[in-house]
């Protein structure tokens, strides 16, 4: 049985099709879940799509996380239900308070559109499982708000907790201690910048996201035969 | 008891010190452009102006507050201060 997929969808998200896509390739089987849903039963795990949800309005998320699903989205989380983030879906979780801290703007006040290599930190998360620790991956980046901040004490419970599970090899947006992804304390929620949906085909130059979205695939029949 | 009134709230949201603020710096390196030198510090930030009707200024202040701390701003990256504003009779509180 392939692993069923929501990808929540927001007005203004913009990368859904390309998740699904993916998430299908790999031979999942992914649903659109509209955002004023407030059901998200019948999956094995969510994805939380990059693109602009509601126009970004206020803050990235900052509206998100009052839409309907998002409630859905707490409670399966809060039954250990696997949750990720891509990009301004790690904001809306954020901002959600699923994961913690911020994004703030890029130092340097540049959009970033590139390809860049992460190394996989840990492979406690459902977005690493089973991935050895170390391994670089590259796989494109896509934002402005996407300079990953926290107040000291959260990053060291980060990292004492092995909850930074990607790095930047070269942090190209001054995310604090080249943070590009992490995961809450129970290890089933996570949020990244870059978008492995936009490397998961030979024609978009790199198959390295399809890694972590196979990891997913594979936590999500975990958890949902657990 | 005093009876609802309308009170005119403004909340000024700005990012903490130390968290980059691309606007404020852009902003900042334009001035010398305009002849002016010597403005430092320079940082953006938003303005929310609402009304609440409320019974008395501590109550729109409080509730003034809890817009502004849970929506307006985010504190892990940003602080915000509220103003209630009510008739020419009374005094603004600040918070």
């Amino acid at each position: 049985m392939p692993s069923r997929v929501g990808v929540v969808m927001f007005p203004g998200t913009n990368c859904e099709h390309d998740v699904v896509q993916a998430v299908n390739g790999l031979g999942g089987t992914a649903e659109l879940v509209w955002h004023g849903n407030s059901s998200v039963s019948g999956y094995d795990a969510l994805i939380l799509p990059g693109g602009f949800a509601h126009g970004d309005y206020l803050r990235p998320g900052a509206i998100a996380r009052f839409s309907p699903v998002m409630e859905a989205v707490g409670r399966f989380a809060a039954e250990g239900g696997p949750v990720v983030g891509i990009c301004n879906g790690f904001q809306v979780l954020t901002e959600a308070g699923l994961l913690p801290g911020a994004l703030q703007k890029n130092r340097g006040l540049r959009f970033l559109c590139a390809t860049v290599d992460i190394r996989v930190e840990t492979d406690r998360s459902v977005l690493t499982s089973g991935i050895a620790p170390g391994t670089v991956l590259s796989i494109p980046i896509n934002h402005f708000e996407g300079n990953y901040t926290c107040d000291a004490e959260t990053l060291a419970r980060l990292r004492g907790d092995e909850r930074v599970i990607l790095r930047y090899v070269d942090n190209p947006n001054g995310s604090i201690d080249g943070i590009a992804g992490v995961c809450n304390e129970e290890r089933n929620v996570v949020g990244l910048m870059p978008h492995p949906e936009r490397a998961s085909d030979a024609l978009t130059g790199s198959v390295d996201g399809a890694v972590l979205l196979r990891s997913l695939l594979a936590s999500a029949l975990t958890s949902a035969n657990a | 008891m005093a009876s609802p009134s309308t009170f005119s709230v403004v909340v000024e949201v700005r990012l903490r010190p130390g968290i980059a603020d691309p606007q404020g710096a852009t902003i900042e390196r334009a001035l010398p452009a305009l002849g002016l030198s010597g403005i430092t510090g320079v940082r953006a930030g938003k303005s929310f102006r609402f009304d609440i009707v409320a019974d008395d200024e501590v109550a729109a202040l409080a509730q003034g507050t809890v817009v502004a701390d849970r929506v307006l701003a985010n504190p892990v990256i940003e602080e915000s201060s509220v103003t209630v504003t009510v008739t020419a009779t009374a005094k603004p509180v600040a918070g």
